[in-house]
Order: structure tokens, then C-alpha cells, then sequence
């Protein structure tokens, strides 16, 4: 294993020290002079008709500026991005004719403060004709279901079914199959901060500054797109503190609405939604998901073949909901030696409110129905939950793996991260633990989920899913420079939510360049300035924002040393690069020092090879590692490069009068090869458990049948507090990848990706004495109360 | 701000008077993001369950979203930039919570900050229990709360060396 300097040692990071002074730069902290705000108009029906809408009293009010509708926005801009090929669909900021969700925004008010505009929001009068409505997918699809959008022709965004491999002979050669329904609720990732954006319009420049809480690929370009300006009349800045995003963070209908009302209007516009208007009206759900599954296996508990069919309610807009369906599609058998599949992907249109990416896109959710799957096949079979995952796990030697949908896998040892997760937990102890609590008379059950992490994609799923989006590449960018004092500053191009870009850009360019990373400035640009990025999803940064960074570092390496042996008219094999200075590798002493090097770059350009352009900076533009590929016709394809892995055990109590669970111990094995900085790595883990525990027991956007989201405030949308998340410990293990400049993997997906899987096998484990078994998530009090009541 | 009425207040804020005539219904939390520039304090839910807004208010901490600043008049009020030293070096606390990474997007961290100095102040050496209730109130979704407890663990530990 390489000895690294900086790289994963346990280094302070870089942006903290901002955060606990309150130095933190959030959108909601960005002042513009003459700055107005905006409120919202949300629709109060599931589905209605816009017969009129009379905003004269809210015009009336002392600092009200304007109301816009949903009528003169769409005339006035193009449709916002759809990721499908739906030729006739549409989809603008603001409702214009027809509803489509209870919590849809209808009118936007622009006023001096948010308090005036909250007013004036109450004085704009709507005059609705209620429609018939649909909330649930599976009525939805039936026929005679109220239509969500008419010119599609139906409820369904896209379905398609991919086989790989020969399903049926695997299926009727097997000697047993199951088959089950698992559920997956809608909930999301939920920000403490909401999404905000300021923009402000230059007229004489005809410029639109974009400050906001962003986390999305091509979002300049978006805006450009739908506000018929080119691209390069608009400028995000990407020195903005994200205040947590975990994939949801894309507010492009805000970002447009605000763009539009500050051009129209003339001053700097700013909307940051309130909770209400985030939960119910932001569209930043998350998958909302019915799986259907068939396994067949032999008698010993290896699994054959599996047939999958995952039907998602997307909401009222596509969103990035049907994509989400794709990426599993990478990991479809996650880390077990399934030879054949059949994956059926619907995604159907109901009247809710619209999805976005979520951590994981659709990987969380398709891991929970697969890690369900192996413990009833164990159970059937009377055999060990741990040992059918040793039987069915990909061997070691046996990467790169190539699974049935066409996606290799890089490298991985599960077994070895198993065997040292169950250590950790000693398994033996852990067991006599829950038989105690059992013999106390409560329920208790031990959960094993061992589950993939996809990362670092090319987005293939966009070609995957819409012939017509050729889309091959998905790079990231880094530029290097090193100024005449020898000060090295790393330029990076996206903004950060938490994910420590500055500490891991700096750190791998000290580590190339030999020089502390603590030395090294990173800074965050803005779109015009910027190289091409793709921004922090699908746990891409460590491998592109880190490999990009490392090249732009050996290129100025390579730089240095050349200048070197030119002064020292040695060949560049005899020299090396030793803590910033070209040192001849027989003779130590004799060297050109760092300064001098710098020197050379910036001021004698009568020293530099011929060939050589002064001033000292590089810039690298990197590729997904397997990236350039297009799906094949029968939809095999390589989405994502790299495969981190993590086995998760918890040990749950519940309580046999409320069906409350308690989480006793939580243990997790984690390999996302090498780590770049440790602090990170396990503050991630820790953090997507959290986020899962909460997936799985707590966290739902519930609707009623009249259409309305019952749970639009922390007061009914339940997030998991210190109290509710138990003391998780952790055992590392690294296998390289030998994709990757250092090896490493993506981890910021993590232990949200297993999390889920692991609390429902350790419910479902304490559940098995009274034959009872939950398959929907979340597991909430009164759902396992209710299995209690109808068990007992 | 085109508001009718406005009601004249003065608070101590991280030690220093403030004097502000303000609309009644403007919130603690927006009276000192927006008047005074203290932007440490953030809005996260503004109903009083995320806490992310939390300062200490008379010597407790509070949810100044769920407060009129016009309550504050007379009081004194602590906001995250008064926790560091005058000089700028970090407190023990703060240094703590870099020192184990006890964030990520930092969002809720000066809430949690405040959380955990005022636990400190109460009790410098609390259980982990104790550290848990303290922070019970904030909500965190970067974090997972582990490395916030440890970060409070640790300040205590070097608050104890230290004296």
C-alpha cells in the first residue's frame, strides 16, 4: 500500500474553522442593495383549474412591487429541462391553467421584505375550479385515472423492461423461488437549510448574477436555456456554503422565477423558501416506490436469478424521478453473484409534488429490496443470514466483475469486510445480547444488510433512459497555479454542501507537490470563470474532483522538473522532485530549490525550455474512468467506475406495548478504498446512517386521499435527533481501485445506502418469533404497533 | 422596510449595545441576521424545532426564531461570533468541534455550538447522556451527531485540564 503524506491521515479540514466562527458564506446571508423578496401563492387543491386570479388588494399593500403569474412567466421563457424524451410535455416555475398538486405555486409576490411579501401572498385571490386528482401509482395506471398531464397520454413518464441473461431457464431450473412486494415511502433528504437564490440583473452588462444554494450539473445552462439568454449572460457563483443538499438541491424553477422578476423588474430578487414552502411546494421529494420481486435459488441459498419490477410515483413533473429507476440498473445484484435479471422500471405520474435526486439516486431504495429479498430466501431455507451473503458474495479474485446489466465492477473484498464487521460486533456476544433482551420480554433482532456504493458516474443513465441525450462524459475540472511568492492557490468549480472539496483538492495537491495542504488556497469560482464541472452527485468528488486535482498537480510537477533539467542540463530520468525541488538523484546536493524553479517560471524566461509557457499553472479536465461508452441496444452499460462497499449490523429492541425501537448497537464495516481524509469519510458514514435510520423508521411525506401532504413541518416530518441515533462504530478496510490516481472510491452516499436494509432485517429479525414480517418503510411506531396488535 | 409601526430597542449583543427601531413583529433571528449582520444564527424550520437559530438569551439558550426582538429589549444576547476569544483565537469548544470534524455543511453548527457551550457552563463534566440531551434539541443531517458528542466530550476533558 502507498505511504502518503497528507492523504489519509486524520488532517483538520479546511472549512470547518469558517463554520464555527459563524463565517460561513449561505445564500441567505447574501446581501444586494435594493434586494426584494418573494413569497409564494401555493395551490390548496391536488388538481384545479385556474379560472383567475385577482392580485389587486396584495398590489395595494405599502412595498409590494409586483405579482407574477404563471400565465406571463410561461409566455415569457422556455420549458424547464426535462431528462426524458417527452416531445410534448412542459413544465414551467409557476402553475398557469391547471394545478397539479396540493402545495404547487400559482403566483409569486415581490415585495421590500418577506414579511410584507408573506402579507401580501395572503391578499392575491385565486379562483380555482377543483379537478379529479390521483395519489396513488397504482390506481394511476389503471384506466379512466384522472390524467396529471394530458399531452403525454397517460400517467407513465417511461417504463421499460431490460432482460440480461437467460431469466426464465434460471428461474425454471432453480429449485425454489419467492416472491415478495417491498415498499419503499417517499421522504427526502430534508436540508436543515431550505433552498435559496438571489439574482440580480446588470442591464448594461446584460449579466444575471446567480448566488445560490445549488447543487446541480449544468445549472447555468439551464437558466440560460429557459430564460432565452445565452449562457454566458448568466454567472453563478460558487462561493456559496451549501447548507446541506444530499442530492435535493436543485431548485431550477426558483433560480428562474427569481431570474425572471429580476430582469423584468430591474432590482436583485431573492427567494428563500420557508419550511412550508420547501416541504410541500420545493419539489424535493425523494423516491416514493413499489418493488415487485421474484428470486430463484438452489437449495444451498444461492440465488439463480432475480426478476425485479420497481414502480415509482415521480409526482406531478418527471424531475430527476425516472433516472433515478437507472442508476440501480449499475448495481442490480449488488455484491452477489446473480448470473441473470429482469428489471421492469415504471415511472408514474400522480398528484404529488415532484421529486429530485436523492442520495443515492434510487440506490437506497433498490438495496432494501434486494437485501429484504436475501433474508427471506435465508429464512426459507433455515440458513443463517450471514452465511447465504458469504455463499453469494463476488470473490475477491474474481474483479473486475462484470454483472449481468453489462456494469463491471471494480474491486471489492466483502467477504474480508464482513468477517471484520462481525468482529467488531462480536457476533456471539451480539447474539446473547438480543436473547437477553428477549428474556426480558421484549422483541429483539439483529439486521445484516451488505450493500453496494456506485460512485463517481458518467451518467449513463441519461442515454439509458432518452435515445436522444447522447450523454458520455460527466468531467470535473481543476485548475493549478503557483504565483510568484511560491503560493499555491487550487481553483475549483462547484459549490460545496459539507462534502469538504477545499480539504480534499488541497490535500491531493500537497501530496503531489510535496507542500502542506494547510499552505494551499482553494477557491470556488464562478460558472463564467470556471473550467467544465459537473457538480458534487452520484459520490463523484474524491474520484473526479480528486483526480482532476491530481493531474493538474503533476502537470505542474512535471513542469518543475523540466525546468530543472534544462538549469541543470541533466536528463528528467536522472532528476527528481523531492519536497519542491529538482534534485539530481546521484549527487543530493546539487539541486535547484523551489524558489528558484518559481523564478524561472515567472521571470526568466531565458531559462525555461523552449517549448515552455511562462508563469506556472495547470489545468486538467478528467473523465470518468470507463466513461464513452453508450448503453447497448439490449440496455447493458457502464454507468459508474468505482464500487465501495459496507457491510452494516445493528442490534434493535422493541417495545411489545408501543412498537417503539429502540437501536441498542450499530456496527459497520466500510471499504471505499483509499480514503483521502479519514474525518470526512466517517463523518459521511455516520451521517448517511442517521439519514437511513430516519428512512427507516421515521421519515415519510404522508398524503390523505383528499391529496394533501400531511407532513409539511418538523412537527410531523420526523427527523432523527442525538437521542434516536445510536453510538455506530466502525472498522475500515481498503481495497484500492485501480481506477482511480490514489485508489479511492466514493463515500458520501454510504451508509445511507445500507442503513435502511440493515434496520428492517434487524425489525424483521425481532418480529420472526410471532411469524410477522414489515416490508414497508418507514417502520413508524404505529406501523409495527399495528403487526404487534394483529400478531399477538 | 415599508412597515408602519416601529418600536425603538436596545440589546447587548455579544457584549455590545445595540440600539434599533424595528418593526414589532420582526423575529430575534431576523433582528440579527438583517439589522446587526450576525448571519451565524441561521434559519432552518422557524417553528422552533431545528434549532439551528438557537443563541443564548439572559444566560440560556433560546430559539430566536420563536422570539420578537422587541422581547430582547433591556437583555443581553450571545450569538456564536461572541463565543471565540476577543482576539479571534478560537474558544475550546470551537477548536473541539474542528479538532473531530463534528460538521459538515455547517449549517446547524452554531446552534449546536451554542447548544454545547451552554451545557459546559451548567456542568464541565457531563456524561455522554448528558451531551446527547443537550444537543437533543438540534437537528443535524450531515453529521449523525457522533463526532458533535465527541467534539463536546473533548471540549470538557481540556476545559478540565485547562483550569
Amino acid at each position: 500500500m502507498t505511504e502518503y503524506r497528507y492523504v489519509s491521515k486524520p488532517r483538520r479540514t479546511k472549512e470547518d474553522r469558517r463554520f464555527v466562527t459563524g463565517q460561513g458564506s449561505f445564500v441567505g446571508d447574501i446581501k444586494c442593495r435594493a434586494m426584494k423578496h418573494v413569497a409564494l401563492v401555493m395551490s390548496p387543491f391536488p388538481s384545479a383549474e385556474i379560472k383567475s386570479i385577482d392580485a389587486s388588494e396584495a398590489l395595494a399593500l405599502d412595498g409590494v412591487h409586483y405579482v407574477l403569474t404563471g400565465t406571463e412567466l410561461e409566455n415569457a421563457t422556455n420549458s424547464l429541462m426535462s431528462g426524458l424524451d417527452l416531445p410534448n410535455y412542459q413544465r414551467y416555475p409557476l402553475a398557469s391553467k391547471v394545478t397539479r398538486y396540493a402545495g404547487e405555486w400559482v403566483a409569486a409576490v415581490v415585495a421590500d421584505s418577506r414579511y410584507i411579501a408573506e402579507d401580501a401572498a395572503e391578499l392575491v385571490y385565486v379562483d380555482y375550479e377543483a379537478l379529479d386528482f390521483v395519489v396513488d401509482p397504482e390506481e394511476a395506471i389503471k384506466p379512466g385515472a384522472p390524467i396529471v398531464h394530458p399531452e403525454i397520454g397517460g400517467n407513465v413518464f417511461f417504463q421499460r423492461k431490460f432482460e440480461w441473461g437467460p431469466v426464465d431457464d434460471d428461474f425454471s431450473s432453480a429449485d425454489h423461488a419467492i416472491s415478495y412486494r417491498a415498499r419503499w415511502s417517499r421522504n427526502s433528504t430534508v436540508p436543515i437549510e431550505t433552498f435559496g437564490v438571489v439574482a440580480q440583473w446588470n442591464s448594461a452588462e446584460e449579466l444575471l448574477d446567480v448566488w445560490a444554494s445549488i447543487q446541480m450539473p449544468k445549472y447555468q445552462e439551464q437558466i440560460g436555456n429557459a430564460l432565452k439568454l445565452s449562457s454566458n449572460n448568466v454567472r453563478v457563483h460558487y462561493d456559496v456554503d451549501v447548507g446541506g443538499s444530499y442530492g435535493v438541491k436543485r431548485g431550477i424553477k426558483h433560480s428562474v422565477l427569481v431570474g425572471y422578476l429580476s430582469i423584468k423588474l430591474g432590482y436583485p430578487v431573492r427567494l428563500i423558501e420557508d419550511r412550508l414552502e420547501n416541504m410541500i411546494g420545493g419539489d424535493a421529494h425523494g423516491p416514493d416506490r413499489i418493488f415487485d420481486v421474484d428470486m430463484a435459488f438452489d437449495g444451498e441459498g444461492l440465488i439463480k436469478s432475480m426478476r425485479m419490477r420497481a414502480l415509482d410515483d415521480a409526482g406531478a413533473s418527471p424531475g430527476r424521478a425516472p433516472l433515478q429507476l437507472g442508476k440501480p440498473v449499475t448495481a442490480i445484484v449488488g455484491p452477489y453473484r446473480i448470473r441473470s435479471v429482469e428489471y421492469e422500471a415504471i415511472s408514474v405520474s400522480t398528484h404529488k409534488t415532484t421529486q429530485e435526486a436523492v442520495r443515492g439516486f434510487g440506490q437506497s431504495p433498490t438495496n432494501f429490496a434486494i437485501e429484504a429479498g436475501i433474508d427471506k430466501v435465508a429464512r426459507f431455507l433455515n440458513l443463517d443470514r450471514f452465511e447465504i451473503r458469504r455463499r453469494n458474495f463476488i470473490e475477491k479474485d474474481e474483479f473486475p466483475y462484470e454483472i449481468p446489466s453489462g456494469t463491471s465492477y471494480d474491486s471489492g473484498d466483502y467477504h474480508t469486510v464482513l468477517s471484520k464487521t462481525e468482529k467488531l460486533a462480536n457476533i456471539s456476544s451480539l447474539l446473547a445480547k438480543r436473547d437477553q433482551i428477549r428474556a426480558e420480554g421484549k422483541f429483539a433482532g439483529i439486521g445484516i444488510a451488505t450493500c453496494l456504493e456506485p460512485s463517481g458516474g458518467n451518467a449513463g443513465f441519461e442515454p439509458l433512459f432518452n435515445e436522444k441525450n447522447p450523454t458520455t462524459t460527466w468531467m470535473e475540472s481543476c485548475q493549478v497555479k503557483i504565483d510568484l511568492n511560491g503560493s499555491i492557490t487550487g481553483i475549483i468549480a462547484t459549490t460545496s454542501a459539507g462534502q469538504g472539496h477545499e480539504s480534499l483538492v488541497s490535500t491531493v495537491i500537497g501530496e503531489v507537490l510535496q507542500r502542506n495542504p494547510d499552505s494551499i488556497r482553494i477557491t470556488r469560482t464562478d460558472s463564467l470563470a470556471s473550467l467544465p464541472s459537473n457538480s458534487p452527485v452520484g459520490s463523484r468528488m474524491a474520484i473526479m474532483l480528486g483526480g482532476a486535482a491530481q493531474g493538474a498537480s503533476e502537470k505542474i510537477r512535471k513542469q518543475l522538473i523540466r525546468i530543472g533539467a534544462h538549469n541543470l542540463q541533466m536528463p528528467v530520468d536522472q532528476l527528481e522532485y523531492r519536497n519542491g525541488d529538482v534534485v539530481i538523484i546521484k549527487e543530493p546536493n546539487n539541486k535547484i530549490e523551489w524558489c528558484e524553479l518559481i523564478e524561472i517560471a515567472h521571470r526568466r524566461y531565458h531559462d525555461l525550455p523552449n517549448d515552455m509557457e511562462p508563469g506556472l499553472q495547470a489545468r486538467h479536465v478528467w473523465e470518468v474512468p470507463t466513461g464513452g461508452s453508450m448503453p447497448t441496444s439490449d440496455g447493458k452499460v457502464q454507468m459508474y467506475p468505482c464500487y465501495s462497499f459496507e457491510a452494516h449490523i445493528p442490534l434493535v429492541s422493541i417495545d411489545p406495548l408501543t412498537g417503539q425501537v429502540t437501536i441498542h448497537d450499530y456496527y459497520i464495516g466500510h471499504d471505499c478504498g483509499t480514503q483521502i481524509n479519514p474525518h470526512i469519510v466517517h463523518g459521511m458514514t455516520y451521517g448517511g446512517i442517521a439519514h437511513g435510520i430516519g428512512a427507516a423508521l421515521y421519515e415519510k411525506f404522508e398524503y390523505n386521499d383528499d391529496g394533501q401532504l400531511l407532513a409539511g413541518t418538523f412537527m410531523d416530518y420526523l427527523l432523527p435527533s442525538a437521542h434516536e441515533i445510536p453510538k455506530v462504530k466502525m472498522v475500515d478496510h481498503c481495497t484500492p481501485s485501480p481506477l482511480t490516481p490514489m485508489g479511492q472510491k466514493g463515500s458520501g452516499e454510504g451508509g445511507y445506502l445500507g442503513a435502511p436494509a440493515a434496520i428492517a432485517s434487524a425489525v424483521n429479525d425481532a418480529l420472526e418469533p410471532l411469524g410477522s414480517e414489515i416490508l414497508t418503510l418507514p417502520m413508524r411506531v404505529q406501523d409495527i404497533e399495528e403487526v404487534l396488535c394483529d400478531a399477538i | 422596510m415599508s412597515e408602519q409601526y416601529l418600536k425603538k430597542i436596545n440589546v447587548t449583543v455579544n457584549g455590545i449595545s445595540q440600539v434599533a427601531q424595528i418593526p414589532p413583529r420582526m423575529t430575534l433571528l431576523d433582528f440579527l441576521r438583517d439589522e446587526l449582520d450576525l448571519t451565524g444564527c441561521h434559519a432552518g424550520c422557524e417553528h422552533g424545532v431545528c434549532g439551528a437559530c438557537s443563541v443564548i438569551y439572559d444566560g440560556a439558550p433560546v430559539r430566536s426564531c420563536l422570539m420578537y426582538a422587541v422581547q430582547a429589549d433591556g437583555c443581553k444576547v450571545t450569538t456564536v461570533e461572541g463565543l471565540a476569544h476577543a482576539d479571534g483565537t478560537l474558544s475550546i469548544l470551537q477548536d473541539c468541534f474542528c479538532e473531530t470534524h463534528a460538521m459538515q455543511c455547517g449549517y446547524c453548527t452554531p446552534g449546536m455550538l451554542i447548544a454545547g457551550h451552554s451545557l459546559l457552563q451548567e456542568n464541565s463534566s457531563p456524561s455522554e447522556m448528558q451531551i446527547v440531551q443537550a444537543i437533543g434539541g438540534n437537528i443535524c443531517r450531515c453529521t449523525g451527531y457522533r463526532q458533535i458528542i465527541e467534539a463536546i466530550a473533548l471540549a470538557a476533558s481540556r476545559l478540565k485540564e485547562a483550569s
